[in-house]
């Protein structure tokens, strides 16, 4: 036998239900974070461009805040299909997080605890590529704070329920919650930097034709999206809507 | 050339280590990293002292037996190039040179600059072959192999199993050297009855020792065959094709 130490020395004997032997493989952990990562960007997308309404005054934003909670029209009851999404929502987000957790944890122990002497001088590896465990914690923390500040209301005591409008202004106004959302954004643009070319290359989409479209594409989602957030909190704080 | 070595000294496997550092005086700018260790070596026998242990074979980049960690480089900083085709005129007079091994749990040290690399042939072991019948040669040029295909199975196979890759990888992956290997048979027609049964077994053999890729791209850097990091992308498809097929209508496990 080797004398290396394999992570795991004895296989689990019970066969296990599909899904979950399927889950244990890294590599398809990796293919999952590619799926739910692919769900969240969507629904990131989504989110700024619904919030560009903010720019054509109260009536329409508060309109839109309510057509969220019609979805389907007639075809299904009221804010069902809306928590439809947020639960397949909620669902991709706790699984990017706990394959993610799970992958930080066998890659820390694969590496082990001794580090090379030679602080070391990345060729490849970006900033945004080196930093996604930091800047997912980020994007996490602020998740549960702007769902407190915009949602719930619990952190913003003008809240005011289905006045998206006021409630907006009313936690943008204060100084540092608009420093909040500019630094949560930027970590979310250097995550989704990385994730949106990353993904490809974990769900082996992978063809020289398309490759350098990765890149573009990568940089252009998130400018995109980051200008988009970016401009809320900053154009509350200009007075340019107030 | 006059050289300062800081090298990584352990007397065995689960010993504790130390770096110590040596003086390499009147050293030949012709001569090859190893070359220079190995005169660095006598002068250490001919003082009574233990010589640095490292490993190594061809000596001509072709083997995979070589390797350290030079300056906080795989294989040194020169792209393409393995410790043992790496000389000493890319580097000054008067220069400080660190010498550690690879690092990574799946692969410890066993003395020196020698790690245990078996890790590399369990995952060969799984599933790094092809299964032919014994008996008369068939005949040159039966089956049709594509040109390209041909090349990019090349391509894959110039992998000479150093661990370079996995020893630059910031989580000690083992993604770069089993996809090239897949890559290497699943590209060709001989490669296709077990494609997916290899697969899975050398992919879930990498994941017992290593850990798991996040797309940086360091290996590819690292890699003196500068094998692509495109074969990882084959490598992740390939595994995730070969989970959801019928495989058992294919005889493939």
């Amino acid at each position: 036998m080797t004398t290396t130490g394999r992570r795991q020395d004895t296989k689990p004997a019970r066969r296990v239900p599909w899904i979950i032997e399927f889950y244990r493989s890294d590599v398809a952990k990796k293919w999952i974070m590619a799926l739910s990562g692919v769900i969240l960007l969507g629904y990131i997308a989504a989110h700024m461009l619904g919030n560009m309404k903010v720019y054509f005054g109260p009536e329409e934003i508060n309109h839109y805040g309510e057509a969220l909670r019609e979805l389907g029209g007639d075809l299904v009851p009221k804010t069902h299909l809306l928590w439809i999404m947020r639960i397949g929502l909620t669902a991709a987000f706790a699984i990017h997080i706990h394959a993610a957790y799970s992958l930080t944890r066998t890659n820390l122990k694969a590496r082990g605890r001794v580090r090379y002497d030679v602080p070391r001088e990345y060729l490849a590896a970006n900033y945004a590529s080196r930093t996604m465990r930091w800047s997912g914690v980020i994007v996490l923390f602020f998740v549960l704070f702007h769902l407190a500040d915009l949602t719930w209301g619990t952190t913003n005591p003008d809240f005011i329920r289905g006045d998206v409008y006021n409630n907006l202004i009313a936690s943008f106004e204060r100084v540092p919650v608009a420093a909040l959302y500019i630094v949560a954004n930027l970590a979310l643009g250097l995550h989704i930097l990385h994730g949106v070319w990353s993904l490809f290359q974990s769900v082996g989409a992978n063809n020289e034709v398309y490759n350098k479209w990765r890149r573009y594409l990568a940089w252009g989602f998130t400018a995109v999206i980051v200008l988009g957030n970016l401009s809320f909190p900053i154009a509350v704080q200009l007075g340019i809507i107030s | 050339m006059d050289l300062t070595l800081k090298v990584w000294r352990q007397d065995g496997p689960g010993k504790p280590g130390e770096f110590r550092e040596y003086e390499a005086k009147g050293i030949s700018p012709d001569s090859s990293f190893l070359e220079m260790l190995d005169v660095v070596n006598e002068r250490l026998v001919e003082a009574g002292d233990v010589p640095i242990e490292f490993d190594h074979d061809c000596r001509e980049g072709i083997c995979g037996t070589c390797g350290v960690m030079i300056n906080g480089h795989p294989h040194g900083d020169q792209k393409g190039t393995a410790t043992c085709q790496l000389h000493m005129r890319k580097f000054n007079d008067g220069d400080r040179i660190v010498i550690e091994p690879w690092r990574a749990t799946g692969m410890p040290v066993m003395r020196d600059l020698i790690v245990d690399r078996s890790p590399l042939d369990r995952i060969i072991e799984a599933g790094g072959y092809i299964s032919v019948n014994t008996g008369g040669a068939p005949d040159a040029n039966l089956i049709p192999v594509p040109k390209p295909a041909a090349e990019s199975s090349m391509d894959a196979a110039a992998c000479i199993g150093c661990a370079a890759c996995i020893a630059a990888c910031p989580n000690s992956a083992g993604q770069l050297f089993t996809s090239a290997k897949l890559a290497h048979l699943n590209l060709l027609p001989q490669g296709q009855p077990e494609r997916y049964a290899r697969t899975i077994a050398m992919v879930e053999t990498m994941e017992e020792f290593f850990g798991s890729c996040t797309n940086h791209g360091e290996c590819e850097e690292a890699c003196p065959k500068s094998i692509s990091i495109d074969n990882i992308a084959l490598m992740n498809r390939d595994y995730i094709v070969a989970k959801f097929k019928d495989r058992r209508k294919a005889g493939q496990r």
